[in-house]
């Protein structure tokens, strides 16, 4: 049987130019050997789980340290979910303190990596858990 | 009509990219859906854009997306970007440039890796057309991935294609060679505000002079543009080459041109077609049983020649069956 290639976006939802740590997750997974669709900055929820579901992705990775992460994450799984696209799985990185991860988890993210997360650690958590059909 | 079809005849995303994904994975169910397609493609006027990496193609991509939007036209792109030889992996960041279309439900962008095909395009590229033809959109933008002189698989599946150039990137004899200066119905010179622009317009212009003209001659116009971060310029300068485009879609059909083109994507087809019936099960069947691991090996040894395991093949799959 054919196998199914892994496809990923990176998006940096809001007012936040700082793209460092998409732009190096975006290349490590493309190391790993996804298809990577890397939007860049200062998208809406909207934009993103619009292209999410153009580009057929398996999993959305937010990356967000202005702060918002609170109403912009889960905003993107409610999209999804309004599109009909809730196998498309989100997770989230950036400066997130801790006290906030219960509601984001509550909300449909599926993992939240803080700084210190190892890239190893990203690439094998989407290695496990996304098995695209 | 089978639902996944008529999802996608009634312009459903999520059902066209999962099917341009599937036919990308080569699953065996995708070659059944585009049969199924077939004759609900062939209406939209397809444009190829290509050139050098950098040129700017995803820019004017999404400056001529604005442009037919204005006309009320529904567009499908289908960008290329490059797959790693190595890990496989890709970074498809054509996108990026487009997003202020992300929400516009008349729009749809749907990148693609190459996945190791060398022409510029992806194998599933012409399929991914016939998914965005049966969505009924009006117009298909095609961005091939950023290519140099040879990678014009891109003549095979567009009406108009349109070579981006910029200056700077070599003298006269670069305007002279065979390849991607032959394959350009319009020739945009971006970033025409850099040095070097007037002078790379002055030598494509001659070179064009050069070519021989067809009695109801197309001369391929050199369309300038400026500096993308001068809105207003820019916008100017496209609008200019979207007129171009349409232009040169008229003349197309008034010359019978565009029944000529059609020929070629058909023969391309075929060829394709071909290949994935004839080559893909054969090449798959050895892999499978070990044996095309085994021919590698006695040819690396020099034991074999690769025309004498060709003809190996060939026998065992398919003049035994013929014979039978």
């Amino acid at each position: 049987m054919p196998e199914r290639k892994i496809r990923v976006m990176v998006a940096k939802p809001g007012l936040d130019g700082h793209d460092r740590g998409a732009r190096i997750l975006a290349r490590c997974f493309r190391d790993a050997g996804f298809e990577v669709v890397y939007t860049g900055c200062h998208q809406t929820p909207e934009q993103i789980a619009s292209a999410a579901v153009q580009e057929d992705v398996d999993l959305v990775g937010l990356s967000c340290l202005s702060g918002a992460h609170r109403v912009l994450f889960p905003r993107v799984v409610e999209l999804l979910r309004e599109k009909g696209a809730s196998d498309i799985t989100v997770i989230g990185g950036g400066i997130i303190p801790e006290q906030d991860l219960p509601a984001l988890y509550d909300s449909g993210i599926k993992a939240i990596f803080t700084p210190g997360a190892s890239l190893d650690s990203i690439v094998d958590w989407i290695k496990t858990n996304i098995k695209p059909q | 009509m089978d639902s996944t079809i008529k999802k996608i005849c009634d312009g459903d995303v999520r059902s066209a990219s999962r099917l341009i994904r599937d036919i990308e994975d080569k699953l065996p169910d995708a070659r059944a859906k585009i049969k199924k397609l077939y004759a609900h493609t062939g209406k939209s006027f397809i444009i190829g854009i290509t050139g050098a990496p950098g040129a700017g193609k995803s820019t004017l991509t999404d400056a001529l997306i604005t442009e037919f939007r204005k006309k009320n036209k529904t567009v499908g792109v289908l960008a290329v970007d490059p797959t790693s030889p190595f890990t496989g992996g890709a970074i498809l960041g054509d996108r990026i440039r487009m997003l202020r279309h992300a929400e516009d439900t008349g729009v749809f962008v749907r990148s693609l890796a190459t996945r190791g095909a060398l022409g510029g395009l992806s194998q599933a590229a012409g399929n991914a057309i016939h998914v965005m033809e049966a969505m009924g959109k009006d117009i298909i933008i095609v961005e091939t991935v950023g290519i140099g002189q040879q990678e014009i698989d891109i003549i095979n599946h567009a009406h108009s294609v349109v070579v981006v150039l910029v200056p700077g990137m070599g003298d006269e004899i670069q305007t002279m060679k065979a390849g991607l200066m032959e394959i350009a119905d319009i020739f945009v010179i971006n970033k025409a505000n850099r040095a070097g622009a007037k002078q790379l317009q002055t030598e494509l212009t001659s070179m064009l002079n050069l070519s021989p003209k067809t009695a109801d001659g197309w001369k391929p116009p050199v369309v300038m543009v400026g500096n993308a971060f001068e809105p207003a310029e820019f916008a100017k300068d496209t609008a200019g080459l979207a007129k171009k485009i349409g232009e040169h879609h008229l003349y197309l059909q008034k010359s019978g041109k565009l029944n000529e083109r059609m020929h070629r994507k058909a023969m391309t087809e075929i060829r394709d077609a071909l290949g994935a019936c004839l080559m893909e099960p054969v090449l798959h069947s050895l892999m499978e049983s070990g044996e095309l691991e085994k021919f590698s090996e006695k040819i690396r040894n020099r034991k074999t020649d690769p025309y004498s395991v060709a003809e190996e093949i060939t026998e065992k799959f398919f003049q035994k069956r013929g014979k039978a």
